[in-house]
């Protein structure tokens, strides 16, 4: 169960305060999904839920099956489970999709005191899940992400994240420069690793996305804190009167 | 027990052929005094048992030297050197040294164990005088040596000591040594050609492809060439080599002046492959001690269409001075440098090559990395060009370098001369730095820090690790990334 307890976080060089006092409680085997207007602090909670530098939390705790990982390095909390499903996930020049796959996925077995995976096991789960996603292995074999389509950045994070199988899935705007196509394919990678075991938090400015993975539960975030939660239906209703309820302002 | 016996056999037959082949055990255990002086390069050449030619070679060299000054140019700084109070000479085999492993500074055991290191090699890298170990070793790699022997001996192929190929190949030393790389060609070149220790020397006769990488890693009975190693490799017309010089575990080293030079020589039709793996003691993490390395590298496509191709990966020394260059004086030839050139702590790096454009459609290409971290500077410096006459030449560089935090620099110093108007010359460089975004994505995958930057920094170095022998790459990968270790956080 993941516990965001009163969390408050202002950028670690700057004043500015982005979340005030964030309330979330998002049981292992529910989807929830957080929306709000640009600038609410959406991005932001799912870096503060991963580890990124850059931001320094002053008050409240996030909690992770009933343990705070705010002292943990980005790699510690990955080795409990925490999965980020990047924005714009960066690209990394000369190193091949596989060897990538394969390094982060034998770093975090070590971390979990698991034996490493062989090549011959490794290659035959990542043309299974990768066919899933409509990825095969020549996609692989390019640099991660390097001259990667919209599309395929997306369907890469998703295939990390089923082949990683973490426990806390957080996707930060995951169908942002998708096509209807690609967020079909994205959606059921997504929905195919839903189970009793993992939580996630789906993190999206429209509800376009929640059509296809259907949330247990919507949270609206913005000024910082979370202004209201509801069912599926609130994500129609927003998708409707805009934010601008929330905010003050015409979104 | 017929397969023990054999290999005790086989042990006294290399027993035998280090006695026969390996120049150390005529020398006894001793030092010239300290100094340099015509004496001493007396004093050296005799110890050799060399012939008078060879001794006025030196001789030669020597006064050369003295009226020469050190060069200033590079970006490098260090204290002034005494040349005085070096020793110049000592017996291969000295009795110093650790006795056993648990001698050993445990900081170099520790880079071996990430390595990977077979433990009997461990001791031989790490110095430790002992005969027993020194069988021991020969033990697992027995066979390897002296089918390795035999296969080059059937091909026609001279691989041996430099010492040993003034002896016994006196015509092809005379014609050769020097011809690349002039006694006075520079200041270390010179110092070099007055003192020199020993080193390699290969021949591959006429249209003879050598059967085998040549490795100075399988000449573990010649492993202590000193600090002023010479290697000279000849390819006769349409031959082909492979040279492999180094090794990726770091040696254990006395001597902290280093000034070799190699001499490449390929004639018509041939090709010359000459990889390093360089990794000398750096230094401490304040930047005391670590290697001095002055080098001379240069390889001269003489003849019409031969190949000279330099892969280097630089991550020790404490100061990296050295060029591996071309000479393209055959029409057609061909000349490529291949680089990693890694620094972190203290360490500087004054590296790159030159492309000599002599001969006519001569071509050439050059893709350099330097990877600066921690406190280090690293500078590629290089020239390319084309003679007046020298139509139709084409050249490509590449010069990337990738910055480690914000204390280190990294420097691109590219000379062009172009003096024929049908010249073909282009230059691309890049600098960038690690972000953190990066480093952030690495590891929210699960890698630690360490992790991430060898990662990327391998991806970075791609291009020229597919350059490098087969069985060095993953070694290399591995060693890049202990290099950087602590360079971040």
């Amino acid at each position: 169960m993941l516990e965001i307890k009163n969390l408050h976080v202002k950028l670690a060089d700057e004043d500015r305060v982005i979340l005030k006092g964030v309330d979330l409680v998002v049981p292992k085997g529910e989807v929830h999904a957080i929306m709000g207007p640009n600038g609410s602090g959406k991005s932001t909670l799912s870096y503060v839920i991963a580890g990124r530098d850059g931001y320094e939390v002053t008050e409240g705790d996030i909690l992770w099956n009933g343990e705070s990982v705010l002292g943990m390095e980005p790699d510690e909390r990955a080795a409990k489970g925490v999965f980020l499903a990047f924005q714009y996930p960066m690209e990394i020049p000369g190193v091949a999709g596989l060897t990538f796959l394969r390094t982060a996925l034998n770093a975090l077995r070590k971390k979990r005191g698991e034996d490493e995976m062989n090549t011959a096991a490794f290659m035959k789960l990542v043309k299974e899940k990768g066919a899933k996603l409509n990825i095969d292995v020549e996609m692989l074999k390019r640099p991660v992400n390097v001259g990667f389509s919209g599309g395929e950045k997306k369907r890469s994070e998703i295939l990390q994240m089923a082949m990683l199988e973490p426990t806390l899935c957080v996707l930060d705007e995951t169908d942002s420069g998708l096509d209807i196509d690609a967020l079909r394919v994205v959606s059921e990678g997504v929905n195919a690793l839903r189970s009793k075991d993992r939580a996630f938090l789906v993190i999206t400015h429209y509800q376009r996305l929640l059509n296809h993975i259907v949330p247990d539960k919507v949270h609206v975030l913005a000024n910082g804190r979370i202004q209201k939660t509801g069912g599926k239906e609130l994500a129609l209703e927003l998708e409707k009167l805009g934010y601008a309820g929330f905010t003050g302002k015409a979104a | 027990m017929a397969a023990v016996k054999e290999t005790i056999d086989q042990v006294k037959t290399i027993d035998v052929d280090q006695y026969k082949y390996g120049f150390e055990t005529n020398i006894e255990s001793v030092k010239a005094p300290k100094g340099l002086d015509e004496s001493t390069v007396r004093y050296i050449s005799a110890k050799k048992g060399e012939p008078e030619w060879m001794l006025n070679w030196r001789l030669e060299a020597f006064a050369r030297w003295k009226a020469m000054t050190e060069p200033t140019w590079a970006k490098v700084h260090y204290p002034k050197i005494d040349f005085q109070d070096l020793y110049y000479y000592a017996a291969p085999k000295s009795t110093e040294g650790p006795k056993s492993l648990d001698e050993v500074d445990p900081e170099l055991l520790r880079m071996y164990e990430k390595l990977g290191v077979p433990l009997k090699e461990r001791e031989i890298l790490a110095g430790v005088q002992s005969t027993k170990v020194a069988v021991d070793a020969v033990f697992d790699s027995v066979s390897v040596v002296t089918t390795f022997k035999e296969e080059l001996k059937k091909a026609g192929v001279i691989f041996c000591s430099i010492s040993e190929a003034i002896r016994e190949y006196p015509e092809l030393v005379k014609k050769y040594l020097g011809s690349v790389v002039p006694q006075s060609d520079n200041f270390y070149a010179a110092l070099n050609s007055a003192v020199f220790s020993d080193g390699s020397f290969v021949y591959v006769p006429e249209g003879v492809r050598c059967p085998m990488e040549l490795s100075t890693y399988f000449r573990i009975n010649e492993k202590q060439t000193g600090q002023f190693e010479r290697t000279l490799i000849i390819a006769d017309r349409g031959a082909h080599v492979s040279y492999l010089e180094g090794c990726t575990a770091p040696t254990r080293d006395e001597n902290q002046l280093h000034a070799a030079v190699v001499e490449l020589v390929a004639l018509d039709d041939a090709e010359i492959k000459y990889s390093t793996v360089q990794n000398w003691y750096p230094g401490d993490k304040d930047g005391k001690g670590g290697i001095y390395n002055f080098v001379t590298k240069r390889g001269d496509c003489r003849g019409h269409n031969s190949k000279i191709s330099w892969t280097q990966v630089e991550t020790g020394s404490a100061i990296t001075w050295k060029y591996p260059s071309c000479i393209l004086r055959g029409d057609y030839s061909r000349g490529e440098f291949y680089s990693i050139a890694v620094s972190n702590g203290y360490q500087q790096v004054d590296s790159g090559t030159k492309m000599i454009h002599l001969g006519k459609n001569s071509s050439s290409r050059i893709i350099s990395k330097g990877i600066a971290a921690g406190h280090s500077q690293n500078t590629y410096r290089g020239l390319v060009s084309a003679h007046r006459k020298a139509t139709g030449v084409r050249n490509f560089t590449n010069c990337d370098s990738l910055l480690i935090g914000d204390k280190c620099g990294a420097h691109t110093v590219p000379y062009i001369e172009a003096k024929n108007s049908s010249a073909h010359f282009e230059h691309e460089a890049t600098t960038s730095k690690i972000s953190d975004d990066m480093l952030f994505y690495c590891m929210q995958r699960g890698l630690s820090e360490e992790e991430a930057v060898a990662l990327v920094v391998n991806g970075f170095v791609r291009d020229v690790l597919q350059h490098l022998p087969m069985e060095f790459m993953a070694e290399t990968q591995k060693l890049i990334g202990i290099s950087l270790e602590g360079s971040v956080g």
